[in-house]
């Protein structure tokens, strides 16, 4: 195990730090603000190649690998949560599993515009009754005249309002529990699709996260993903990628926190001196990095497995749990460290603490990455 | 259409230090990166570019083997070929030498029909290499350029001034120096970034040049750096006092005493 980055790593971390720091982050209290999906933002990252990194040249994807990926999105959430989540969903939970199990039509007819970004993804597995039950699916998928018709809907879905393609799962055999799951790559076009209710939330408020809808919704024989019956096993595997994914989200969320933090107690004076004079601080920020630089060791441990075709899930599990958590302490600390001016909106720390908090819930919640953890710990 | 865009390292000098004693930079821990007139230079190549997919860039920089990450980056911003400009006997060059060095390396290359400069490095300030080179290389040049208009082989420039600007037509080939106002540089794209490390860097030594000693290099540089010092910080200013009419009136007596109104 290696942490030496490359020097096209290098360079994507410096290249993407100063986008962020340009772009991204000028914008993310006035996307926090009016709850606005950053549009334009996608546009220029499309532009970048940041929307398809660990994905082949041959579908127009960056030719990088998972590490890279990883960085992205660390440095982007750094500046902003929502920023870093757009990308994870996409690339994580909507390329990677058509590039993993779709059929070579399949690849070739979703994969160019998803990894250019001419098209934004994103994947419906939860349901109002199947959150971290995810086997409880009642969506359900019925062959009918060579078309699957799906019905039922789907909630808390990131980047819901503006993808055009999505990867869902739908029981197609009640009888078999999780072996009757199914998984389809759906368009938003398709007849019988549509969008419900956008979410509200705490943090991530540039996010789109919506309920999809089914009804009677036709979807074509060859857009089901792997095999039928394999859904469950597809979703599971999607989520241990895209867990590197959020963990690195924590991540940016947890440097950029704790980058403020330092900067507020060097400039703040109290007492006539700067607050980092105070020991109590000293030793607060001292616990801080301390979680930070561990939380990096554990996300980038899972990127370079995943890179290695090793395996990872164990590892995303305990990068996610870990990087979640340390984004929840190191966010309040960071909050704490600027007092009354924390609580406010002239500083972007009580954004931050606020977009931490989903990192600890979506894709698996840290009770979920506990059990899995400890699955493979007794198995 | 061929391009030639002459790019330097430099250290990131919003982060640098001055060394008070050996009054040498402090380099540990501070960033290189591509001088910023130069990525305006650079940008503006890739403008024509983008109108022009003929058209093909190179970069050529002068500087130590560490210098390549530079043009690494500009091949990840779109360059088609870089030219590593090294070797020891290079070291310690001032404008004279270096812009010797520089077009013998472009002559080297040759076939060219711009060749793009920044205006001046963020490290030496001199604003001097650009022009020298257009004088070896014979080229007619045109300064302060903030913005460029292409028709064939015509190419009409805003040349900025201090209150204003002229407009200047030149025929290729010519040299251009670039200034902040022309455009805003891109980022390398992440593709790119991949591509760029996939390319060779071509390094001119002096194997390659063989320029005569006596125009390269520390000794033969007619100019020397005396001393490096950090610029004391002024005193505090005057503060006015007074009703607001009167500190108004004091203020534009200062300035108009001063020659600023």
């Amino acid at each position: 195990m290696d942490f030496n980055l490359t020097k096209q790593q290098e360079m994507v971390r410096t290249t993407v730090r100063a986008f962020a720091t340009d772009i991204v982050a000028p914008k993310a209290a006035e996307v926090d603000a009016n709850d606005r999906f950053p549009v334009e933002t996608v546009e220029l990252m499309a532009k970048y190649g940041m929307l398809g990194i660990p994905f082949p040249t041959e579908y127009e994807g960056a030719g990088g690998d998972t590490l890279s990926y990883i960085i992205t999105v660390e440095e982007l959430s750094r500046a902003c949560a929502t920023t870093g989540v757009i990308v994870s969903a996409h690339t994580s939970l909507c390329i990677n599993p058509i590039y993993q199990f779709g059929t070579p039509e399949q690849k070739a007819k979703y994969l160019p515009d998803l990894c250019a970004g001419r098209k934004l993804g994103a994947f419906g597995l939860t349901e109002p009754n199947a959150g971290t039950d995810a086997a409880g699916q009642q969506t359900v998928a019925e062959l009918v005249d060579g078309k699957w018709i799906l019905n039922g809907s789907k909630v808390f879905i990131t980047n819901g309002g503006y993808a055009d393609v999505f990867v869902v799962f739908a029981m197609t055999d009640k009888s078999k529990g999780v072996k009757g799951i199914t998984a389809f790559i759906v368009e938003k076009e398709f007849k019988g699709f549509s969008i419900g209710k956008t979410e509200h939330k705490l943090g991530i408020r540039g996010s789109s996260t919506t309920e999809l809808i089914f009804e009677n919704c036709e979807v074509p024989a060859e857009n089901l993903l792997g095999t039928v019956g394999k859904g469950f096993s597809i979703a599971m595997q999607t989520l241990d990628g895209g867990r590197i994914g959020i963990a690195a989200q924590a991540l940016g969320i947890a440097q950029g926190a704790f980058d403020e933090a330092i900067k507020y107690s060097k400039e703040r004076k109290q007492f006539g001196k700067p607050i980092s004079k105070n020991q109590g601080l000293q030793w607060m920020m001292a616990d801080m990095k301390v979680r930070l630089e561990a939380a990096r060791h554990l996300v980038y441990h899972a990127a370079c497995l995943k890179d290695e075709k090793k395996p990872f899930g164990t590892e995303a599990a305990m990068a996610k749990l870990y990087a979640a958590e340390a984004a929840m302490y190191i966010t309040e600390k960071a909050v704490q460290i600027h007092g009354g001016y924390g609580y406010t909106r002239e500083y972007p720390v009580e954004r931050m603490m606020r977009d931490a908090k989903i990192t600890e819930i979506y894709e698996g919640t840290s009770e979920v990455q506990r059990m899995v953890i400890a699955g493979s710990i007794l198995k | 259409m061929n391009i030639i865009v002459c790019v330097k390292q430099v250290p990131d000098t919003a982060e640098v230090r001055i060394d008070p004693v050996k009054k040498t930079l402090i380099r540990d821990g501070v960033p290189s990166i591509i001088n910023p007139d130069d990525k305006n230079a650079l940008e503006a190549a890739l403008k024509i570019k983008d109108a022009d997919k003929d058209v093909k860039i190179t970069v050529v920089c002068m500087g130590p083997p560490p210098a390549e990450v530079a043009l690494r980056e500009a091949l990840a911003m779109g360059a088609d070929e870089a030219y590593l400009v090294s070797g020891r006997e290079y070291g310690g060059s001032d404008t004279w030498a270096t812009s010797n060095i520089i077009s013998e390396a472009i002559k080297y290359i040759g076939n060219y029909d711009i060749v793009f400069c920044g205006r001046q490095a963020i490290d030496g300030d001199t604003a001097q290499v650009g022009p020298q080179i257009a004088e070896r290389l014979d080229l007619p040049q045109i300064t302060y350029v903030q913005d460029i208009k292409m028709d064939g082989d015509k190419i009409t420039v805003q040349r900025a001034l201090e209150d204003g600007y002229q407009v200047i037509s030149v025929k290729t080939p010519c040299l251009l120096t670039c200034i902040k106002e022309l455009n805003e540089p891109r980022y390398a794209s992440i593709p790119g970034i991949y591509t760029a490390y996939q390319k060779e860097v071509k390094v001119l030594s002096q194997n390659e040049l063989n320029i005569p000693a006596d125009r390269i290099g520390l000794t033969s540089s007619p100019t020397n750096v005396h001393d490096t010092f950090t610029a004391e910080t002024k005193g505090a200013g005057v503060v006015l006092t007074g009703s607001e009419k009167e500190v108004s009136v004091a203020l534009v007596e200062n300035l108009k005493a001063k020659h600023v109104i």
